[in-house]
């Protein structure tokens, strides 16, 4: 790996260095992180452009941000996406019962004119700053995410078009505000419907899939403490026999170190098929895929 | 390196991957921040600014590969050259080794003999030895693959020529005999699992590095533009169902899980939105004598429109057997959007396979029951339509009602029968609605024995499903 020329033109903002001291970094911070997932990060700092992050779930998209956050020394700033998600609750709000107080105090006393009252009550005192405007107003370093994205109605998402390509915010009664410093913009989705091409167009994409043998194996032995490499390598391939087969849902990467959590706790230290048998139901969430596993794992072919 | 990129691009969208103005610019400015020498960074920049869905990347890959992986000397990539002597290095170490093993092999790496290689090249699957095993790759291309230039044959042929002389079957069971003796007695059933899993991954890391050998000396003798085309691969919901090879088949069955749950995520968004309903007086008044008789919470009469009770009759014989499996997987992914869901599957006898799916959660497992175990073949097992379908409207032609849409699925390739279309006539008049998908590309419809217009006159519409694309499209139409 070599490094670029660093201060590339135009941008001031300079996070990281290069693609391998993200990926150092984020090893510090207990996240594995691969070739993608980091040269994807240094790209969002270096394009100042945000990143729309897709893959099944449990496969640490979410804790991607925070490790971002975690290693920028930035505040993280999330934004849990669901339907019926408006503006109020995305962008911003009037404090409106405050601005019904200002006008009632103005009652009694003479002299003051409406236009007067109505500059003043439209100001940034009556405002209230939701998840993304937050972001943008913030002058101290922050990550924003925004979670699951595809929860959201196609017509929601329109709301972040604006932010995401030019990280501002219009409000008519006050303006635009353009953000401060750009911050490093996550976004996160499941996939359970097609995001609309105006939004990926504005995003880098990267997809995070479950991680291979070697990278699940370290995952597992720098998450789950005092755990023998024997163990985390069998966890791995087992895992991996699983995932191979048909089923509703595979083992996430979280569900794979609840399963090494509990292997310990159980102080078994070598997996025979029983013991596989036995805690399948910690990986598997199925009748029918405990069951399918069950049979494949015993079977002698 | 504009150049470079812009026919990098032009390539994808031949391709038939949506590259916009836009993301071409973001991919002009990443470059910038990446440099080329890097090979794996280099593709995910590119990846990153320019494909935006994940079925997208293998078409993504194989361009890149062909695109970078080797042009003339001004954009050989420093890595490829690293590797080269890498591999060159290996090699002598190895012929120095058999050399004092005295086992021959004095003239070269050519000199050795297949058995050697086979040797070599499981010891170097045995330790997981990446290097060793790009270098097996490379040289048994060399050996076995007899490439010519400017010779006219697909990357396949060589890549089967390369592959049989290198017996890999075998050799994953002779791994396995000796990952048994190394165990000093006998695996258990689920060590012996995880062996051979592993083993199986590193062969096919293995043959993919054999593929990309052999591509990089195709792309090296006729040039990437030439090379891309033949390579070309079809994304997956364009691939088509009567067609498709057992990889595209994979590929096809993947994809279709994914599009299921954003099909259902889209069809129930469907039903819950866009509801507008005049107001429902009774429920109003009702409503307001908690308010004391003022009306504050309106009630509205939203309509809830029938979910449709969907019948398939689907031919499955040979040449439509993907196409049905698709469509009924399809359906049944989704069929809590329909009140009712029955199938009957047929060739030139038809049965009713609804029980199969009721039987097990699984598709996949109730899919191969309907292979193995209905009732299909009636006299010969060529596609009879007129016959399945007279015996269809005999049996369950009475719970045909106006409720139900009836999906008939077949290329109508009759062999020359008996076509029996009033049956589909007299369903039409019963039924809400019927149906033709036809997974034949609409200009060979009626062409030789197919006779699909003449059942297509009593339907509601006869559709052509050739891919994922077009059945999705249809299914939606359909909720």
């Amino acid at each position: 790996m070599t490094t670029t020329d660093a201060g590339a033109p135009g941008s001031t903002t300079n996070r990281f260095e290069s693609v391998q001291s993200v990926r150092d970094a984020l090893r510090d911070v207990n996240y594995l992180a691969d070739e993608g997932i980091a040269g994807v990060a240094y790209l969002a700092d270096r394009l100042s452009k945000p990143v729309l992050v897709e893959g099944p779930a449990g496969t640490g998209k979410t804790q991607l941000a925070k490790s971002i956050a975690e290693i920028t020394d930035a505040r993280l700033i999330r934004l849990q996406c669901y339907e019926g998600l408006d503006e109020s609750k995305a962008l911003y709000e009037w404090n409106y019962k405050k601005q019904l107080l200002r006008i009632q105090t103005e009652r009694g006393e003479q002299g003051e004119d409406w236009t007067e009252i109505k500059d003043d009550i439209f100001s940034d005192e009556f405002l209230l700053t939701r998840p993304l405007l937050e972001a943008i107003t913030a002058t101290d370093p922050v990550v924003l995410l925004i979670d699951e994205v595809d929860r959201v109605e196609v017509e929601t998402e329109a709301l972040l078009l604006e932010i995401l390509s030019d990280y501002q915010v219009s409000i008519p009664e006050l303006g635009t505000i353009t953000a401060t410093q750009i911050p490093l913009v996550f976004l996160t989705s499941n996939n359970t419907r097609e995001l609309s091409e105006a939004l990926k167009r504005r995003c880098l994409y990267l997809h995070v899939d479950y991680p291979h043998l070697d990278r699940e194996k370290e995952i597992v032995l720098s998450k789950v403490p005092d755990i023998t490499e024997h163990l985390a390598d069998q966890v791995a391939r087992i895992v991996r026999s699983i995932r191979q087969l048909d089923l509703k849902k595979a083992p996430s990467v979280s569900e794979t170190l609840d399963w090494a959590r509990t292997l310990m706790l159980l102080n078994i230290d070598n997996i025979d098929e029983q013991t596989a048998k036995d805690t399948l139901n910690v990986l598997l969430k199925y009748q029918t895929d405990i069951a399918k596993a069950a049979k494949e794992l015993s079977v002698d072919d | 390196m504009l150049d470079l990129l812009n026919g990098f691009v032009v390539e994808l969208r031949n391709a038939g991957l949506p590259v916009s103005l836009t993301e071409n610019l973001d991919a002009m400015e990443a470059v910038q921040h990446i440099p080329i020498e890097d090979r794996e960074a280099f593709k995910y920049a590119l990846g990153a600014t320019l494909i935006k869905n994940h079925a997208h990347w293998r078409s993504f890959e194989t361009v890149f590969e062909v695109y970078f992986s080797l042009r003339g000397p001004e954009y050989k990539l420093v890595q490829d050259g690293d590797d080269d002597t890498d591999i060159d290095e290996l090699w002598r170490e190895l012929q120095e080794q058999q050399q004092q093993e005295g086992q021959g092999g004095a003239g070269g790496m050519d000199n050795l003999t297949p058995e050697e290689i086979a040797q070599m090249l499981m010891s170097a699957l045995m330790n997981g030895d990446q290097g060793m095993m790009r270098a097996m790759a490379k040289q048994s291309v060399q050996r076995f693959a007899g490439m010519e230039p400017g010779r006219p044959v697909g990357g396949t042929y060589y890549l089967y020529r390369t592959l049989r002389n290198l017996d890999l079957d075998g050799m994953l069971e002779k791994m396995m005999d000796q990952a048994r003796q190394e165990a000093d007695g006998d695996l258990t059933s689920l060590e012996e699992r995880l062996e051979k899993e592993e083993f199986e991954d590193r062969i096919d890391k293995f043959k993919g590095e054999i593929e990309s050998e052999i591509r990089r000396r195709l792309v090296a003798d006729r040039g990437a533009e030439a090379m891309a085309k033949t390579l070309r691969k079809p994304l997956p919901e364009d691939v088509e169902f009567m067609h498709a090879s057992r990889d595209e088949m994979q590929a096809l069955k993947k994809s279709l899980y994914p599009l299921t749950r954003k099909l259902a995520a889209r069809l129930a968004r469907k039903r819950r939105h866009g509801r507008k309903g005049p107001l429902d007086f009774r429920n109003t008044v009702r409503h307001s004598l908690s308010y004391g008789g003022v009306p504050a919470e309106p009630k509205f009469k939203y309509p809830r429109p029938a979910k449709p009770e969907l019948i398939v009759v689907a031919d499955i014989s040979g040449s439509v057997a993907a196409f049905a499996r698709f469509t009924l997987m399809l359906v049944y992914a989704i069929q809590n959007q329909f009140s009712k869901v029955r199938s009957f599957v047929f060739i030139d006898g038809i049965d009713e396979v609804t029980d199969y799916f009721k039987a097990t959660e699984d598709i996949t497992e109730a899919i191969h029951r309907v292979n193995t175990e209905a009732d299909v073949v009636w006299v010969d097992g060529h596609s009879d339509y007129g016959h399945a379908f007279e015996v269809f409207w005999e049996r369950y032609g009475k719970d045909i009602g106006p409720k139900s849409t009836v999906l008939l699925l077949g290329d109508a390739r009759n062999n020359y029968h008996a076509s029996q279309a009033w049956v589909v006539k007299e369903i039409a008049q019963k039924a809400r609605h019927v149906y033709w998908l036809n997974p034949e590309p609409r200009s060979y419809w009626n062409t030789g024995d197919s006779i699909v217009g003449e059942y297509g006159t009593h339907t509601d519409g006869v559709y052509e499903c050739r891919n994922l694309r077009q059945l999705e499209a249809f299914v939606e139409k359909l909720a």
